[in-house]
C-alpha cells in the first residue's frame, strides 16, 4: 500500500471533530501559510506540486489559480465544487464525511493564496447530511479562531459557508455551479468571460474540486516538491479512486499515481478482483463520461504495455484504444453485464441531466436515449447503430458546456469496441431479451 | 402532455408561513451572502420550505418563498422545476428514491425497484394507498460502491437486498428510522 | 480598430465586436444565421448553435486555428482572425445537424402556422434541412396556452431561444413567464395561469424566431404573403408609434415593429423601436395611422416575392 496523504487518518475515532483532527496534525498548513508564507509563495508551492484538478478535467490547479484576475477593490471568491454527481464517483463524499476539517483547512489555505475573504462549498443537495457535518466542523473552526476575523493574528479574514444544490448533475460544471449558487437555474454560462475574470456575482472566482482543495494541505505541509516526488511524470501525488461495479471489494482508495491498473483491480490492497469469480468484461476508469475499455485494453495498452493509473497511461491510445482518468470513478463490468443496456442507462442519465439550453445537447441527448432504449429492448435496426454514431458526432464539440461531450463519448466508445454486441441485439432480437452477449472477442489487430 | 407536467390542481388551503424561529434561520442564511445577493439562499430555503410545508412545494409555498426573497414567483418556479429534488406534488410520508444509474444497475437496482413496487403495490412515481410511501427513481446519488441503494430524506440506505428492503419498510411503518 | 477576415472578405471593426456583428457589417451571405441572438436584447445568444463558424486562424499573434467551431454571436473577434462561414464544409455539416436537432421535435405544422413565410426555422430548414427525417420517435407535444389575452404560445414550435424571456426581463416591469423544467422537457410557460399584462409584452411576438408566440388578434386571418406591409406612424405616448401595418385591401390585419433584414426591430430615434401593445393590438383602423408608404421587406422569404420588387432570392433549390 502506498502513502496516504489525504486519508491517512480516516479511521481514527473522532477525526471529524476539531480536537482529534488537530491532535493528528490538523491545521498545521494554516499556521504555516498564514504565519510564515506569502500568498504568492503558497501559489508557488501548489504550482511546484504539479497538482491537477481532481474533479475530472485534470487542469493544473496552480495554473488555474494564476489566471485569477485581481482588480483593485473587487472581492474574489473561492468555490469548492462538492457537487459530486458523475456516475461511479463517490470519493469527495467519503472525504467530507470522514474528515470534514481537511477540506476546511484546504479552503482556508487556498483562499489565503487567492486573496479571497469569502469562500463557499457548493454541495449536491442529496448530500444534505454531509452539509450538516461540514457546518458543524465549520462552527468549530470559527470557535477555534481558524475562521473569521484576523485568523491566528495574521490579519487575514475569512468566512466560509456551505450551500446545497437541489439535484442537478450539471451544477458540477463550474459556471452552472456559479449560477446555482446565485439562486438560479443551473444553466452553464457562455465563455468567455471565464470565472477567473467574471464568476460569482461578476467577480473573479476560482472553482476547485473537494479533493484538489484537500490536496493543498499536504502540499503546504511537506512542500510542493515532496508532493511531486510521488507519482509519474505529469501525474503527481496521490489520487482518490472510487471503485464500484462487480468487484470483490469496492470502495474509496487513495493510490499513489502510477500503480498498475492490474494491481488496482486484482491487488490485495485494493479491489481484490472481480466478484463471484467472474471474468472482467469492461471498465470505465474515470466516471461515466469517459470512454469504456474492453477487457483486453484495461490492464494493457494497445501497444502491449502495462496500463497505469495515471492521466497519461489511461489516455494512451487516444479515443481509439484509450480512456481517461477523469474523476477517478472506476466502474468495473463482469462478463454477465450488457454493454448495450449500460450505454442506454448512461444515455438516459445524460438526457435527464441536460439543462436544455443549447439545442444539440437538449435534442441530441434525448434522441440518443430513445434510440438506445429501442436497441436494448430488441426494437432496433442496423441503421440505428450508425445513426447513434452520427448523432454523437454532431453533439460533440458543438455545445455550450462539456455535458454534450460527456454524453457523446460513452456512446461512441461503446459502439467502437462493442459493435458486435450492438449488432447482436439487432440480429438476435429475441435472444437478446433472454440472455446477455457475454465477453467480446479481442480483434486481431487493435492498434 | 399539457403545458406543464405537474398536476396544479393540488394546492395548500392556507397560506404557508415560516415560524419566527425558521424565519431567523432564513436571516442567518441571508447573512452568508453579500448585500443584495441573498437570492443565493433560494435553493436552501426551498429545501426548508419543502420540509416545513408538507414535503412538497405547492404554488402557495413557492409564492410565499418569492415573497420572502422579494422576487417574482416565476423566478421561484423556474428554479424549483429545474432541480429534481423538489417535489411539485404531494408525496407519501416517506419518499424512497432508488438510484437507477449504471453502477447501481450493475448490482441489481432494477430488481430492487421492482421489488419495492410489488411490495407496496405501486408503480414508480406513485404513493402507497396508506399514504406512507412514495416510490421514485433517481440518477446517481454517489453511493456507487455501496450499491444498490435508496435515499429517504437525509438518509442513505445502502447495500440493499430484498430482506434489507423489508426491514427498512417495517421500521418506517413502525415510526422508527432504520439503521 | 482591428481587422478580421470572414469568408475571404476583410473588415475593420471595433475591439469587442463579435464575429457575427463583424459579418453583419460585411452583409450578404457571409452572415451566419442567428435564431437566439438578438442584438437589441443584452444577454441573448449562444444557445441555438446555428451561428457556429470555423476560426481558421485565431489572431495575428496566435494564428492557430480553433479546434472547435465557435458561436459567432458570442465570440469576440481578434486582430487578424480568419473566419470561415459559408466557405467551410464543417460549418455547413454542423449547421445542418443543428437544424436537424431543432426539427426533430418540431411539429412541422407550417400549413397552419401564422409564422409561415417569415419563419427563421423555415428558412434554415430550406437552406440546410435534409429531405426526410431520421427521427422515428414520438415527438414531444404540449397544448397551446394563452400568455395574456393577446398572445398565444405554441410550445411545440418553440426552439427555446429565450428571447421572449429577455423581452419580459428587459422591457416589462414584472416577468410572469419563463423557462421551466429542464433538458428536453424544458418549456416556456407561466406555470400557473397568469396573464401577461404589460404595455410592451407584445414585443415577444416580434422577437420570436418561429411560430411559438403569435398575435391572437391576427391568428388564422391570412397568410403573411397575401398582405401588404406599409410603413405607418401615429402619435403615441407610450412608444415611437413607428410601425408596419399589414393590410389586406383597406383593412389592417396586424401591426408589427419595423424589422431589419435579420428580423430585429430597427432603431427609432436612436432607441430600439419596440412598439406598445396599444399600437400593436388595438389600432386596427386605418384612420388611426398616417401611412407613409410601402415597406420593403428585406428578406429572402416568400413575403418579398413579387410584392414591390422582383424576387431577390439567391437560395439554392432543393432537389
Amino acid at each position: 500500500m502506498g502513502r496516504r496523504l489525504l486519508l491517512e487518518h480516516d479511521n481514527v475515532a473522532g477525526i471529524e471533530t476539531f480536537d482529534v483532527y488537530r491532535k493528528n496534525g490538523g491545521y498545521r498548513s494554516v499556521e504555516k501559510a498564514l504565519k510564515s508564507m506569502s500568498p504568492e509563495l503558497v501559489l508557488e508551492e501548489v504550482q511546484k506540486s504539479g497538482l491537477r484538478g481532481r474533479g475530472g478535467a485534470g487542469f493544473p490547479t496552480g495554473m488555474k489559480w494564476s489566471f485569477l484576475a485581481k482588480p483593485e477593490g473587487v472581492p474574489r471568491y473561492l468555490l469548492c465544487n462538492a457537487d459530486e454527481s458523475e456516475p461511479g464517483t463517490f470519493k469527495d463524499r467519503y472525504l467530507m464525511e470522514k474528515i470534514p476539517h481537511l477540506l476546511i483547512e484546504g479552503m482556508i489555505v487556498s483562499s489565503f493564496a487567492l486573496g479571497a475573504n469569502q469562500s463557499y462549498i457548493y454541495i449536491r443537495g442529496e448530500y444534505m447530511w454531509i452539509l450538516d457535518i461540514l457546518e458543524k466542523a465549520i462552527a468549530e473552526a470559527y470557535e477555534k479562531g481558524f475562521l473569521g476575523k484576523n485568523i491566528l493574528g495574521s490579519g487575514f479574514d475569512h468566512d466560509l459557508s456551505v450551500a446545497p444544490g437541489g439535484g442537478a448533475y450539471i451544477c458540477g460544471e463550474e459556471t452552472a455551479l456559479i449560477e446555482s449558487l446565485e439562486g438560479k437555474r443551473g444553466n452553464p454560462r457562455m465563455k468567455p468571460p471565464f470565472p477567473a475574470v467574471k464568476g460569482l456575482y461578476g467577480c473573479p472566482t476560482v472553482v476547485n474540486n473537494v479533493e484538489s482543495i484537500a490536496a493543498v494541505v499536504p502540499i503546504i505541509n511537506d512542500g510542493g516538491e515532496e508532493y511531486a516526488k510521488i507519482g509519474l511524470g505529469k501525474s503527481t501525488g496521490t489520487k482518490l479512486i472510487s471503485a464500484c461495479g462487480n468487484l470483490v471489494r469496492p470502495g474509496v482508495y487513495e493510490i499513489e499515481m502510477g500503480i498498475t491498473v492490474e494491481e488496482f483491480i486484482y491487488g490485495d490492497d485494493y479491489c481484490r478482483g472481480i466478484a463471484n469469480g467472474k471474468k472482467l468484461k469492461a471498465c470505465v476508469p474515470g466516471g461515466s463520461s469517459v470512454p469504456i475499455l474492453p477487457h483486453y485494453l484495461v490492464t494493457k495498452t494497445a501497444a502491449g504495455e502495462d496500463r497505469l493509473m495515471t492521466y497519461e497511461s489511461l489516455a494512451d491510445g487516444g479515443f481509439a484504444s484509450g480512456s481517461m482518468l477523469g474523476s477517478g470513478g472506476f466502474i468495473v463490468f463482469d462478463e454477465d453485464q450488457c454493454i448495450v443496456r449500460n450505454t442506454w442507462n448512461f444515455a438516459r442519465f445524460y438526457a435527464h441531466e441536460s439543462c436544455g439550453q443549447c439545442s444539440p445537447c437538449r435534442e441530441g441527448t434525448g434522441w440518443m436515449e430513445k434510440v438506445l432504449n429501442r436497441l436494448e429492448h430488441g426494437q432496433g435496426n442496423m441503421r440505428d447503430i450508425d445513426l447513434l454514431a452520427e448523432i454523437n458526432k454532431k453533439i460533440e464539440g458543438n455545445t455550450i458546456c462539456p455535458l454534450g461531450d460527456a454524453a457523446a463519448w460513452p456512446v461512441a466508445a461503446a459502439i467502437r469496441h462493442f459493435r458486435d454486441e450492438f449488432e447482436w441485439h439487432v440480429n438476435e432480437r429475441e435472444e437478446s431479451q433472454k440472455r446477455n452477449y457475454g465477453l467480446i472477442r479481442e480483434p486481431q489487430s487493435i492498434a | 402532455m399539457s403545458s406543464s407536467h405537474t398536476d396544479l390542481s393540488k394546492r395548500h388551503s392556507e397560506k404557508p408561513v415560516f415560524s419566527a424561529e425558521k424565519m431567523a434561520e432564513v436571516q442567518v442564511l441571508f447573512a452568508q451572502y453579500p448585500e443584495g445577493k441573498s437570492k443565493s439562499a433560494l435553493i436552501r430555503v426551498l429545501h426548508m420550505a419543502e420540509e416545513e410545508f408538507g414535503g412538497w412545494l405547492s404554488i402557495e409555498t413557492m409564492d410565499y418563498v418569492a415573497e420572502v426573497f422579494n422576487i417574482q414567483p416565476i423566478e421561484v418556479y423556474e428554479v424549483a422545476t429545474f432541480y429534481t429534488m423538489f417535489n411539485l406534488e404531494p408525496t407519501g410520508k416517506y419518499v424512497f428514491e432508488v438510484c437507477r444509474t449504471g453502477p447501481c444497475m450493475l448490482l441489481g437496482s432494477d430488481s430492487i425497484i421492482d421489488y419495492i413496487g410489488t411490495k407496496l403495490d405501486i408503480k414508480v412515481g406513485e404513493t402507497s394507498a396508506d399514504g406512507m410511501f412514495t416510490l421514485k427513481t433517481s440518477e446517481c446519488l454517489g453511493a456507487c460502491g455501496y450499491a444498490p441503494m435508496l435515499q429517504c430524506g437525509k438518509k442513505y440506505h445502502e447495500h440493499l437486498t430484498k430482506e434489507r428492503v423489508d426491514e427498512i419498510i417495517t421500521a418506517y411503518r413502525a415510526g422508527q428510522t432504520p439503521n | 480598430m482591428i481587422k478580421v477576415t470572414i469568408d475571404d472578405v476583410e473588415v475593420e471593426v471595433a475591439e469587442g465586436t463579435t464575429i457575427l456583428n463583424a459579418a453583419r457589417m460585411i452583409g450578404g451571405d457571409v452572415v451566419p444565421p442567428a435564431m437566439c441572438y438578438y442584438s437589441k436584447l443584452p444577454d441573448t445568444g449562444g444557445k441555438c448553435r446555428t451561428c457556429l463558424v470555423e476560426v481558421a486562424a485565431g489572431s495575428t499573434k496566435d494564428p492557430r486555428p480553433m479546434p472547435k467551431l465557435v458561436v459567432s454571436c458570442s465570440t469576440p473577434v481578434q486582430d487578424g482572425m480568419v473566419v470561415k462561414n459559408k466557405t467551410s464544409q464543417r460549418v455547413h455539416e454542423n449547421r445542418g445537424a443543428v437544424v436537424e436537432f431543432l426539427l426533430i421535435n418540431h411539429p412541422l405544422d407550417c400549413p397552419v402556422c401564422d409564422q409561415a413565410g417569415e419563419c427563421h426555422l423555415q428558412d434554415l430548414g430550406f437552406e440546410h434541412g435534409a429531405e426526410k427525417t431520421r427521427y422515428e420517435e414520438e415527438r414531444r407535444t404540449f397544448d397551446p396556452i394563452d400568455i395574456g389575452n393577446k398572445i398565444k404560445l405554441h410550445m411545440n414550435r418553440c426552439i427555446l431561444c429565450y428571447r421572449c424571456v429577455a423581452v419580459a426581463n428587459q422591457l416589462t416591469d414584472k416577468r410572469v413567464h419563463g423557462v421551466l423544467h429542464r433538458g428536453e422537457h424544458a418549456e416556456i410557460s407561466t406555470y400557473i395561469e397568469s396573464a401577461v399584462e404589460n404595455d410592451f409584452s407584445g414585443n415577444m411576438i416580434d422577437v420570436c424566431p418561429v411560430g411559438a408566440l403569435t398575435d391572437k388578434t391576427f391568428r388564422f386571418k391570412s397568410r403573411v404573403w397575401f398582405l401588404k406591409p406599409m410603413e405607418a406612424e401615429c402619435e403615441c405616448t407610450k412608444c415611437s408609434g413607428k410601425v408596419v401595418v399589414w393590410q389586406f385591401g383597406n383593412e389592417i390585419y396586424r401591426v408589427t415593429g419595423r424589422k431589419d433584414r435579420y428580423g430585429e426591430v430597427e432603431d427609432q430615434d436612436g432607441k430600439p423601436g419596440w412598439i406598445c401593445n396599444d399600437c400593436r393590438f388595438d389600432k386596427k383602423d386605418l384612420s388611426k395611422w398616417n401611412i407613409i408608404g410601402p415597406r420593403t421587406i428585406d428578406r429572402h422569404s416568400v413575403i418579398s416575392q413579387g410584392k414591390y420588387e422582383g424576387p431577390r432570392t439567391s437560395i439554392k433549390k432543393v432537389k
